[in-house]
């Protein structure tokens, strides 16, 4: 555990104990239940953000594909009469399509992402209300798929299924992006693409896989939200999630100039901000104020990381300074050669 | 204009931590003038030129500006002094208009909320355009400019501010004979208008046909001057040159053997109408020299499947290269250690282990899972080997010094098995201790049968650690020249062209 994560750790150790000593219906469980049910739901597409953002980049569309996503998935079991396995594999690929779109946008076509996900962003969210009309997607009487809704939304000895699959999948991601070959091209390119284009990474196809794991994972999300809400409003349904997923990864150490983070830092990120939205509820805090709320400890703990880290480079400036001298460079080889003849020859 | 003008530097010194750059250094050109200053990548012009412009304070050594004592300027006292710089990067502000670039930063502007007054700077800008028959307008976008063009635009700039004196660092490097032609007729002109003008250039026929004086520099000092009538190119090579090479390197005769590396016909993106042709044997460490510019960088990146090549084939070990590929070449064998150790060599915030496993990881993991254990087996292999003096391989690499980082970036390299290995200016800017093991490791390699292609613009280096010797200008190998027939001289008439 990096000590970003440790730090992190405590401040909702702290925040935990505060509002539990304050209120402490925080400990009961059915809150906590319905805490790590809201951890998992949000957890699963902040990972998503998280490999795209460790790549320099940014999805803006998380949002408005959960949305998309949605509507597909309930009107291909609820009307189509698609088996519900199959269906949940085709949302995925469509998600994983888009993203492969988006990657291949932002690599051969030189894209921003900021761009390109914005305008996926609005389109995926234009889609999703002509697709139902605007109408409000969701399941008529006499509907019932039992094991679906025991998988996605069921909860086992008081456990949501939910964070289950949070905690897996984030235990996958966590493997893929700090232990595999593939995951240290994600930090590589994201960090210094030029550097890694030297070291013989395939840039482009890390960059396209970094998308398509994204929307991937997003289609998951999509389907466990889906029957978390059991209907979706396609024009609301979604709105503002990837700024809540990029604000997770940016609480959990994740540089948006790329390279940086850890999959421990996003898991705690989205931990502390589903305890801040529990907050405001529980200590009788306006709900208008929730986003204020969010907003203001998120600015908070990135001065206070960016004032740790100013601290820190100086200390090794420092210790650098005084253990050795290095070259300016703008002094040329070939002075230095002579220089150091010079010297070598007096010494003989 | 003024005439009249006169700067003077005497005894101009400049020392760097362990390094003299500029050694009891005197210049002095007056109004009307035009000096040529001439000396070999590294001997001080730079530095010299900096000190001009009030960028480098000296530590020793007088400024004398029209009769004024000064020891020395800042960037503001120099530019209200009339030194005006014509760089050889250009950095125009593309995204505005002729005028606006000429005018940065004093731009004229009335009414309460200090509108631009863009007539009144286009009326500003266009006697100047005139005067230097400038092919555009105060309108035009410089975006649509040339390279010549922006040049010009430079000197626009620098005649705005009442330049009396105007230096020109390498002003012709990347323009046509024509161009050139153009640019130094603006010249004389400028001279003619009784402005002073300090000409760096590497084109010693260019100096021949303008300089009133030659200034030679050499290793940080002055090599000598020549005057009217003593201007030729011979004697210019001979001043820039000026001492004995003794051999300070070990090196081995070389027998060919099988070519490596063939670059047939190769024309990049800086030179697309060039044709470079040369052939890399296995165990011979072939230097390729040319001034700074000569496209030397570009085709090492097109070769290595960085950039695209646009004309001809890079055949590798025998089979012809996917060009724009790096995946292919260093599958192939081909590694590059890259000019630029900090943007393309490393990932400075990365730990030392983690830099030198980058491009080997595929070898140091089992089932796409990387084995921490292997990797810090190589890290430590790597220390040893090449003596990285860091306190933990699992540091940042950007606590080591220059010289410990490129080691790092060899060890990165060689940790693959190479049979061809591109360096690119292998030894810059890190000392001597740390360049004589790079030159260790690479005559190390060459002996185990690893073709080397060693880009340098260091002469002493090219000549002490090469085989043969390639050279390059404007995008063509214009020669090669075997160990026995190496000698600076050599070098320089095939790299001015």
């Amino acid at each position: 555990m990096h000590k970003k994560d440790l730090g992190l750790a405590v401040l909702i150790l702290v925040v935990g104990g505060v509002v539990a000593l304050i209120n402490p219906r925080f400990l009961s469980p059915i809150n906590l239940a319905n805490t790590a049910n809201l951890i998992g739901l949000f957890g699963l597409f902040s990972i998503a953000e998280a490999f795209v953002i460790v790549t320099a980049g940014i999805e803006l569309s998380v949002g408005s594909v959960i949305a998309l996503l949605g509507v597909i998935f309930i009107d291909l079991i609820v009307n189509q009469g698609v088996p519900w396995p199959l269906a949940f594999v085709i949302v995925l690929a469509v998600g994983g399509v888009l993203g492969a779109i988006h990657g291949l946008l932002v690599t051969k076509m030189r894209l921003q992402p900021f761009v390109v996900t914005l305008c996926g962003l609005l389109i995926y969210r234009g889609v999703a209300r002509f697709y139902t009309a605007d109408a409000t997607a969701g399941f008529s009487f006499g509907h019932s798929f039992p094991t679906l809704e025991w998988v996605v939304s069921g909860r086992s000895g008081g456990v949501p299924h939910s964070i289950i699959a949070f905690a897996v999948i984030a235990a996958i991601a966590w493997y893929v992006m700090h232990r595999t070959v593939f995951g240290r091209h994600l930090f590589a390119v994201g960090k210094n693409e030029e550097a890694a284009r030297f070291a013989g990474i395939n840039t482009t196809g890390t960059i396209v896989a970094a998308y398509v794991i994204c929307l991937v994972l997003t289609g998951i999300s999509a389907v466990f939200f889906g029957m978390y809400t059991r209907s979706i409003h396609p024009a609301s349904h979604g709105n503002f999630y990837e700024l809540y997923a990029i604000a997770a990864a940016v609480l959990g150490g994740f540089s948006l100039r790329g390279g940086e983070g850890s999959i421990v830092g996003v898991v705690l990120g989205v931990i502390l901000l589903q305890i801040l939205q529990n907050l405001v509820n529980l200590l009788g805090i306006p709900s208008s104020l929730n986003f204020a709320v969010m907003g203001s400890v998120i600015l908070i703990g990135v001065l206070a990381d960016n004032q740790f880290s100013h601290y820190r480079d100086r200390r090794r400036q420092a210790k650098m300074a005084s253990s050795l001298s290095e070259r300016p460079e703008s002094v040329s080889a070939m002075n230095l050669g002579l220089q150091g003849k010079r010297r070598a020859e007096s010494q003989t | 204009m003024s005439s009249g003008f006169t700067i003077s530097l005497s005894g101009i010194s400049k020392a760097y931590p362990g390094v003299v750059a500029l050694d009891d250094v005197s210049l002095a050109i007056s109004g009307g003038e035009i000096v040529g200053l001439i000396g070999e990548n590294g001997a001080g012009k730079s530095t010299l030129m900096k000190v001009l412009g009030g960028s480098i304070a000296p530590d020793r050594g007088t400024i004398v500006i029209d009769g004024e004592s000064l020891s020395s300027l800042t960037p503001a006292e120099a530019m209200a002094r009339g030194i005006a710089f014509v760089h050889q990067e250009l950095n125009p502000f593309t995204n505005l208009d002729v005028a606006a670039n000429i005018l940065l930063g004093r731009e004229i502007a009335r009414g309460p909320f200090r509108a631009l007054d863009r007539r009144a700077m286009a009326r500003t800008v266009q006697p100047i355009l005139d005067m230097l028959a400038a092919p555009f307008g105060p309108d035009d976008a410089v975006a649509d400019l040339s390279l010549a063009e922006q040049q010009l635009l430079e000197i626009a700039r620098a005649l705005s501010i009442d330049a009396r004196l105007v230096i020109m660092d390498e002003p012709t490097s990347s323009l046509t004979l024509s161009e050139t032609n153009r640019l130094l007729g603006v010249v004389g002109e400028l001279k003619s208008r009784g402005v002073a003008v300090l000409f760096i250039s590497h084109r010693l026929n260019e100096i021949e046909a303008i300089a009133d004086r030659v200034t030679v520099l050499r290793d940080g000092r002055n090599a000598g001057e020549l005057l009217p009538g003593e201007i030729r190119r011979d004697r210019m090579i001979g001043m820039m040159i000026g001492r004995d090479l003794d051999r300070f390197y070990e090196k081995r005769a070389h027998g060919r053997q099988e070519p490596v590396l063939e670059i047939r016909g190769v024309a990049t993106r800086a030179f697309p109408e060039a044709r470079a042709n040369l052939t890399v044997y296995k165990g011979e460490i072939l230097g390729l020299a040319g001034l700074v510019g000569a496209g030397r960088t570009e085709l090492a990146r097109a070769a290595f499947g960085i950039d695209p090549i646009l004309h001809g084939e890079i055949i590798l070990g025998g089979a012809p290269l996917k060009p724009n590929s790096v995946v292919a070449a260093i599958k192939g064998g081909m590694c590059l250690v890259p000019e630029d150790r900090k943007g393309q060599g490393l990932h400075l915030d990365f730990s030392i282990s983690d830099n030198i496993a980058l491009p080997s990881l595929p070898r140091l993991s089992r089932a796409g899972t990387v084995v921490s254990s292997r990797e810090l087996e190589l890290a430590e292999a790597s220390r040893r080997r090449f003596g990285i003096r860091a306190t933990s391989m699992r540091n940042p690499a950007a606590e080591l010094s220059g010289g410990n980082q490129q080691k790092v970036v060899l060890a990165k390299w060689l940790a693959v098995e190479p049979r061809l290995l591109i360096v690119d200016e292998p030894t810059r800017g890190i000392d001597v201790g740390a360049k004589a093991e790079v030159y260790r490791v690479l005559q190390a390699l060459a002996d185990r049968g690893v073709g080397i292609l060693m880009i340098s613009s260091d002469m002493e280096e090219v000549i002490g650690v090469s085989n043969r010797v390639a050279v390059m200008c404007r995008g063509e190998i214009t020669g090669v020249l075997s160990s026995d027939k190496l000698t600076e001289l050599g070098i320089l008439n095939l790299a001015v062209g």
